[in-house]
């Protein structure tokens, strides 16, 4: 047999029959529903007069509109009767749901695979492009739109056509201080939010397989925004044993049979890929935004670009409305930026070793006078609770931090915590697009220990040496 | 869905690479549990200067003067003509709802994010996939013409131009036949139940964690 990439066998594994016109039906293992995107795909099959065809392969959580002060105290009728519709929906179609106050509650690239909900070798889709995070665990997940999601919840299927396959090789080790999140955003800089399009990405080499499993999430995470609709990285033993106890993974003589089968889930040696982009891991420095695009990143140690100095047109108006927008000089170097908000949170950084490493920059330390608010939402009730277990809230209380109900919260600002008209924040989030954290908000992207050691500074500073 | 044929309609040009579904419906929208209604919110924040709700009206809204969609011109657009990256971001399927609702039946760009091609043509917005160089051209065009229209015709899978050029585009058959006649994916799946109940069998005794069901 040929050699197959990983992309290769799960295509393989999960084709039910292929088309013509290269198209094909496939089998989809999980799907996970949150509240904004189902209430229509759930519409459609009461209008259709249809009903799921496996209801256990679907699980749900509240996530996107929960306000993360009182979680009960949803202010917003809009957003109450959406949450309301979930809960019902799940109800009716006797769908496991955490709703709010649920324990186990978070958001749902979290809650995935922190349940077992998400396992190597499946094939995971929800209403979500950040669906990608759960490729973390050598599973094909991806983000699907709400047809695809009525789709998948009547015939347990997707007509797809393959993507290419795209090798993302990281070298080396990650220098101390710089982390995951570091590293995929310097991958978005080089390869642009375009760059992955119509590939799924497989991240292998050295620096990958030293990564925990937490950071390999924070890394597949934002596998959207280099245009990747999935992004995957191999089984190996840091998988199995994140998974291994896990609630809803397998247990006894199915486990072990499972595990056998997962040690698969990698690349054969001299499988073919369409693209490969090789990095140093060694080179990488903390990364920061600072534009309205996850691909305008650079070094910490970098400045504000010049858009005099770009040839090409099309790019040159991007980058002066990016500046407009962010409201930023050419030349500024980015540890100038002064920031008003903090936000450490999100499906990419609300883990318990993103909040373990914010913890450590700020501990017996102050926010600056200039901060106006900072905020910490773990990622899941039970984060909560191991933060807490740990001490890590009144680390942060203590410096003057905000700790909150988990949810997505500021990371797009459905529920009340947005940013305010023309406010900077320094966010652990994914999204840096205009408007994404609150009409007229300017977002910076960072990892956890770079947006707390901001808000001691009052500015950007290097976490390195901090 | 609405079958799309042939549409010749005006152009709207939207100068921009990497329009991503937060511009063309921002989240407070997305609150709604139903599928119309999205259209008078289409990129909110760059049509309006304030910011919008999904219980505001936009009557007396103060209007952003310099964003294309508010000029006379392009009040009726049909076409959107857009540059590389169109729809990257989040998987909102409001988007392309938003871009029907308002009028929108295709869109001409160099390159399209993935999960939006496939969102809009669920929704039967064309999505066609022209050479930069020729996307260029229209944007030039268009600027330099009020009224500008141009036909897409999908059975034939070309752009005609008003001075008849004609620009062939690819699309795969099988969304095109889906498209041509408005035809329901879900009903065209559950065709092939025996198909899918054959895989699960087999895939019961490969894998039959994945069929604990919980
Ligand atoms: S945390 Fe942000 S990116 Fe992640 S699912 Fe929630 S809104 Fe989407």
């Amino acid at each position: 047999m040929q050699p197959r990439t990983l992309y290769d066998k799960l295509w393989d594994s999960h084709l039910v029959e292929a088309y013509e016109d290269g198209s094909a039906l496939i089998y989809i293992d999980r799907h996970i529903a949150h509240e904004v995107t189902t209430p229509q795909a759930f519409e459609g099959l009461h209008l259709a007069g249809r009903k799921l065809w496996r209801t256990a392969t679907t699980v749900a959580v509240s996530d996107h509109n929960v306000p993360t002060k009182d979680v009960h105290d949803v202010r917003d009728p809009v957003a109450k009767l959406q949450l309301e519709t979930l809960a019902r929906n799940c109800r009716e179609h006797k769908i496991t749901h955490f709703d709010v106050g649920d324990i186990r509650q978070g958001i749902v690239h979290v809650t995935g695979p922190e349940q077992g909900w998400s396992l190597p070798g499946m094939t995971i889709v929800c209403g979500d492009s950040h669906t990608a995070t759960n490729g973390a665990l050598g599973a094909w997940a991806f983000g699907i739109g709400t047809s695809e999601v009525e789709h998948v919840m009547a015939t347990q299927c997707l007509v797809l056509r393959k993507a290419k396959n795209m090798r993302i090789e990281v070298n080396g080790r990650l220098p101390l201080g710089v982390t995951a999140k570091d590293l995929i955003l310097a991958i978005i800089g080089r390869i642009g939010t375009a760059g992955a399009t119509g590939h799924t990405m497989e991240y292998v080499g050295e620096a990958i397989s030293a990564l925990s499993m937490e950071e390999r999430l924070t890394v597949c995470n934002m596998s959207i925004e280099a245009g990747g609709r999935a992004g995957l990285i191999a089984v190996d033993e840091t998988t199995l044993r994140y998974i291994e106890g896990r609630p809803y993974a397998p247990k006894g003589a199915l486990w072990t049979r499972a595990a056998d089968a997962w040690r698969e889930l990698r690349s054969d040696p001299g499988a073919a890929f369409d693209t490969t982009v090789i990095f140093d891991a060694a080179s990488i420095l903390p990364q920061i935004t600072w534009g309205t695009s996850p691909e305008m990143v650079l070094p910490v140690t970098g400045n504000v670009p010049n858009p005099a100095q770009e040839t090409d047109e099309t790019r040159r108006i991007g980058l002066e409305n990016a500046l407009k927008y962010m409201a930023l000089k050419p030349g500024t170097p980015l540890t100038d930026i002064a920031i008003d908000k903090v936000f450490i949170g999100s499906c990419t950084n609300s883990r318990i070793e993103d909040l373990r490493a914010a913890a450590a920059v700020i501990r017996g330390r102050q926010l600056a006078k200039n901060i106006k608010l900072a905020l910490v939402v773990p990622g899941s009730g039970l984060i909560k609770r191991q933060a807490e277990q740990e001490g890590l809230d009144k680390i942060f209380q203590a410096a003057g931090f905000e700790w909150r109900e988990p949810g997505c919260s500021m990371c797009l600002g459905m529920n009340p915590d947005q940013l305010e008209f023309g406010e900077r924040c320094a966010s652990t989030s994914n999204r840096n697009f205009e408007g994404r954290q609150g009409h007229g908000g300017r977002t910076h992207l960072v990892s956890p220990a770079m947006a707390a050691a901001a808000g001691i500074a009052g500015h950007f500073v290097d976490v390195r040496g901090f | 869905m609405d079958a799309f044929t042939t549409l010749t309609g005006v152009v709207v040009p939207i100068d921009r690479s990497n329009v991503d579904t937060d511009a063309i419906i921002p989240k407070q929208f997305l609150k709604s549990i139903n599928r119309a209604g999205f259209g008078p919110n289409l990129f909110d924040e760059w049509r309006y200067l304030d910011k919008g709700a999904p219980d505001k009206p936009n009557d007396g809204r103060p209007v952003n003067p310099d964003f294309v969609l508010n000029q006379p011109r392009y009040r009726h657009a049909e076409i959107l003509l857009a540059r590389e990256n169109f729809g990257c971001g989040s998987s909102r399927e409001h988007a392309p709802w938003a871009l029907v609702d308002f009028g929108i039946r295709a869109i001409i760009a160099p390159s399209f994010a993935d999960i939006f091609y496939g969102n809009a043509a669920k929704n039967g917005l064309l999505l066609v996939t022209l050479s930069a160089a020729e996307v260029d051209q229209f944007f030039a065009d268009c600027k330099a013409t009020a009224g500008y229209q141009l036909t897409v015709d999908l059975a034939a899978q070309r752009v005609v131009s008003p001075n008849g050029e004609s620009f062939s585009f690819e699309y795969s058959a099988g969304l095109k036949h889906r498209m041509l006649n408005g035809l329901d994916d879900i009903g065209i799946t559950l065709q092939r139940a025996e198909v899918i109940r054959d895989y699960e069998i087999r895939r019961q005794v490969e894998a039959p964690w994945l069929f604990s069901d919980v």
